[in-house]
C-alpha cells in the first residue's frame, strides 16, 4: 500500500468573496471617509444635493429588498414614508421629543404599524397587491389629513425652535464656523450618511444570512422554496416590517430636512414609490449594486432635466419601460455580466481545490 | 331617513361609474391575468379623446363618444400587440413597471398637451335633467343612464364571454394558456383583440366620468383604485360580481360622504378592506385565483 499512489482529494469550500469585491470595500472605507469629512470642504448646496442622494439610495435599497427579493412588488411604500414624517412632526412638536431620538422612534413605530398593515395587504398577491399597498397608502393620507393637530389637510411647518435645537448643533456651529441652518443642514447630511449606510449594511448582511438564502429560494421559485422548507409568509411578512421601519425612518429623516409636511407631498406616490422604482429598474433590480448605481444615475437626470418638467417624467417612464423590455436586469446587470463584477459578495460560490 | 335613504340611491347611481371603471380591467385580468397600473390613465385619456372629437367635428359628448370608438378600439388593439403583448411570461414585473411607466407618460402627456386645467364634457340638458320620486328624492336622468350603460355593457361582455367563438378563445387562453395554443388559438391577437374591446369599455366609462364631474390629467391613478376595489370586492373572474363590488363602493361612498363630507373617498377604501379582511376572495368569487 505504500508504493500505491495517493487518492487524489478534492476540498469543497463555500465562498462569497471575489477580488474585485476585496477591492470594493477598500475603496468603500475612502469614500465613506471623504463622505464623513465632506461638509468640512463642500459648499451648502452640494450638501443638501448628497442628502437628496442619500435617502434616494437608501429608499431604493428597501423596494429592491422588497420587490427584488421577496417579491412583493408595492407601489405604497409613500405610506411610510408619509408615516414616518408625521411621526417626526408628532414626536418633537407635541411629545418635545428631540428630532434625531425621534428619526429613531418613527422607525420603530412604523414597524408595529406595518404589522397590521401586512396582515390586510397579504391577502392579495402579485399585481394586486402592488395595487392593494397603494390603496393602503391613500387610505394613511386621508387619515393623517384628518389630524387637525398636524395642520389637516393643508399641513405644517416645524417651528425653528424644534429645527434650531437638533442635539449638536451648537457644537457644528463653532466647529466648522457656520450658520444655524448650514449646520443643520450638516448634522442631517451625517444623519442621512449614516442611514444610507446602515440600510446597505442591513441589506447586505440579510441576504448573507439564512434569511437572505431563504429570500433568494423565494426569488428563484416560491414554490421550490417552499418545498425545501422555507416559511415563505413568514419571510415576507419579515422582510415588509424590517424595509417599513427603514423607510419611516427615512421618511422622519427627509421631512426633518424639509422642515413643512403636508399630506399630498408626504404620501405622494410619484415622488417616495415612482421614482425610486425607476432607479431600482434602470440600476438592475435584484442586485445591492444596481440601486446604487440607479440613485446615481437618477441624480444626474434630475440635476439636468427636471427643468423640463413634464417631458422628463415621460423620458423616465418611457426609459423604464425601455429597459424592463430589452435589458431586464438593468444598467449594473449589464455591467457585471460583461466586466463580470462583483462588488458586494453574496452569491454563494462553490470552489473545488484538487490536490495530491 | 329620507337622507339617508338618497344617499343609498345616489350611491347605487354613482356605483354604475365605477362599474363601468372596473369592468374593462375586470375583462383584461380574466382573460390575460395582466394588472394594468395605466387604467385610470386611459379612462382619462379616452375622456380627452372625447372632448377633442367634440371640440373639432362640433359634435355632442354622445356623438363624439361613438366617432372615438373605433379610434380607442385601433389603439388598445395596437397597445397590446405592440408593447404589452411582450411582458406577459412567468414574471411579475415587466407587466407591473410598464404599465405603471405607461401611467406616468400618459398623465404627463396629457399635462403637456391640455394643461391640468379642468375640463368637462357638456351635454346640455341632460346633464341637469331629473326624475323626481318624492318631494325630497330626485334621481338624476344622467346617473341613471350610466347604470343603465353598465348593466348594458356587462350584460353584452357576458354574451361575448360565453356565445360567441371569440368568448371561447378567451375562455379557452384564461383556463390555460398551453393547450390553447396547441388548439391553434393566436393568442397574441386575441390579447389583442381583449385589450381594444378594454378600450371601448374605457371610453364609455370616459364619457360618464366626463359628464358627472370636472377631470384633469392627474386624476387617472384615483380612477384605477375604485376599479380595483369594485373588482376586488365583487370577487375576481365575475362580470356581475364586479357590478355588485361597484356598487358596494358606490354606496359606501356616498353613505360615508353623509357622516361627514371629508370621509367620502375614505369611506369607500375602508369598505374595500373590509370586505378584503373578512372575505378576501370577494364577495362573489368565480375564479380560481
Amino acid at each position: 500500500m505504500t508504493n500505491a499512489n495517493p487518492m487524489p482529494t478534492a476540498q469543497y469550500r463555500i465562498e462569497t468573496k471575489t477580488r474585485a469585491s476585496f477591492a470594493a470595500s477598500v475603496a468603500a472605507c475612502l469614500l465613506v471617509a471623504v463622505l464623513l469629512a465632506l461638509p468640512a470642504f463642500a459648499a451648502r448646496d452640494f450638501i443638501e444635493d448628497m442628502i437628496f442622494v442619500f435617502y434616494m439610495a437608501a429608499l431604493a435599497q428597501c423596494w429592491n429588498l422588497l420587490a427584488g427579493y421577496a417579491g412583493l412588488v408595492s407601489v405604497g411604500q409613500q405610506a411610510f414614508v408619509g408615516l414616518g414624517g408625521y411621526l417626526l412632526f408628532a414626536l418633537t412638536n407635541i411629545a418635545a421629543i428631540d428630532p434625531l431620538i425621534a428619526i429613531v422612534l418613527a422607525g420603530a413605530i412604523s414597524a408595529v404599524f406595518a404589522l397590521p398593515t401586512a396582515r390586510v395587504v397579504f391577502r392579495l398577491r402579485g399585481a394586486y397587491f402592488a395595487i392593494g399597498t397603494w390603496v393602503v397608502a391613500e387610505v394613511y393620507r386621508l387619515v393623517f389629513a384628518q389630524f387637525k393637530q398636524l395642520g389637516g389637510g393643508t399641513g405644517m411647518s416645524l417651528p425653528p425652535s424644534i429645527t434650531n435645537e437638533v442635539f449638536g448643533i451648537e457644537w457644528i456651529k463653532t466647529l466648522f464656523g457656520v450658520s444655524t441652518p448650514a449646520s443643520r443642514d450638516i448634522i442631517t447630511y451625517w444623519v442621512a450618511l449614516l442611514l444610507a449606510i446602515a440600510t446597505l449594511a442591513l441589506v447586505y448582511f440579510i441576504l448573507r444570512s439564512r434569511l437572505g438564502l431563504a429570500l433568494g429560494a423565494i426569488r428563484d421559485s416560491e414554490h421550490a422554496a417552499e418545498s425545501v422548507g422555507v416559511d415563505n409568509d413568514r419571510v415576507k411578512l419579515g422582510i415588509y416590517v424590517i424595509t417599513a421601519a427603514v423607510t419611516g425612518m427615512i421618511g422622519a429623516l427627509i421631512y426633518l430636512q424639509k422642515a413643512r409636511i403636508s399630506p399630498d407631498a408626504a404620501f405622494s406616490v410619484l415622488d417616495w414609490t415612482a421614482y425610486v422604482i425607476f432607479i431600482v429598474v434602470i440600476g438592475g433590480i435584484g442586485t445591492i449594486e444596481g440601486p446604487m448605481l440607479g440613485t446615481i444615475v437618477f441624480y444626474l437626470m434630475q440635476r439636468n432635466l427636471a427643468g423640463f418638467g413634464a417631458w422628463y417624467l415621460i423620458l423616465l417612464g418611457a426609459l423604464a419601460i425601455a429597459v424592463m423590455l430589452f435589458a431586464p436586469k438593468g444598467l449594473w446587470g449589464y455591467l457585471s455580466e460583461r466586466y463580470r463584477l462583483v462588488l458586494f459578495p453574496i452569491r454563494r460560490r462553490l470552489v473545488v481545490k484538487n490536490s495530491n | 331617513m329620507t337622507v339617508w335613504a338618497d344617499a343609498l340611491i345616489q350611491g347605487i347611481l354613482l356605483g354604475g361609474l365605477y362599474a363601468l371603471f372596473a369592468a374593462g380591467l375586470s375583462l383584461i385580468f380574466g382573460i390575460m391575468r395582466l394588472v394594468n397600473l395605466a387604467h385610470g390613465d386611459l379612462i382619462v385619456l379616452a375622456a380627452f379623446v372625447i372632448l377633442t372629437l367634440a371640440a373639432w367635428l362640433g359634435l355632442d359628448p354622445f356623438a363624439a363618444t361613438i366617432a372615438a370608438l373605433p379610434i380607442m378600439f385601433v389603439a388598445g388593439f395596437a397597445l397590446q400587440y405592440l408593447l404589452l403583448n411582450r411582458t406577459l411570461g412567468r414574471d411579475l414585473l415587466p407587466p407591473l413597471l410598464v404599465t405603471f411607466g405607461l401611467s406616468i407618460i400618459i398623465e404627463n402627456g396629457l399635462l403637456e398637451l391640455f394643461s391640468a386645467d379642468s375640463e368637462r364634457l357638456h351635454a346640455g340638458a341632460i346633464e341637469t335633467a331629473s326624475i323626481m320620486l318624492s318631494s325630497e328624492i330626485s334621481i338624476g336622468v344622467a346617473p341613471l343612464l350610466t347604470l343603465g350603460s353598465a348593466i348594458a355593457v356587462i350584460f353584452v361582455l357576458n354574451f361575448i364571454f360565453y356565445r360567441t367563438s371569440l368568448g371561447r378563445a378567451f375562455r379557452a387562453i384564461a383556463d390555460d394558456l398551453e393547450i390553447a395554443q396547441l388548439m391553434g388559438i393566436d393568442h397574441p391577437r386575441i390579447f389583442s383583440v381583449a385589450m381594444g374591446l378594454c378600450f371601448i369599455v374605457v371610453t364609455i366609462a370616459a364619457l360618464y366620468l366626463g359628464m358627472r364631474a370636472n377631470f384633469d390629467p392627474t386624476i387617472g391613478p384615483g380612477r384605477l383604485l375604485y376599479a380595483f376595489e369594485a373588482v376586488i370586492i365583487g370577487g375576481l373572474g365575475s362580470f356581475w360580481g364586479t357590478l355588485a363590488g361597484g356598487i358596494i363602493l358606490g354606496v359606501a361612498q356616498t353613505v360615508g360622504a353623509q357622516i361627514n363630507p371629508e370621509w367620502q373617498i375614505l369611506a369607500g377604501h375602508v369598505a374595500f378592506l373590509a370586505v378584503l379582511i373578512l372575505k378576501p376572495r370577494g364577495l362573489f368569487p368565480r375564479a380560481a385565483d
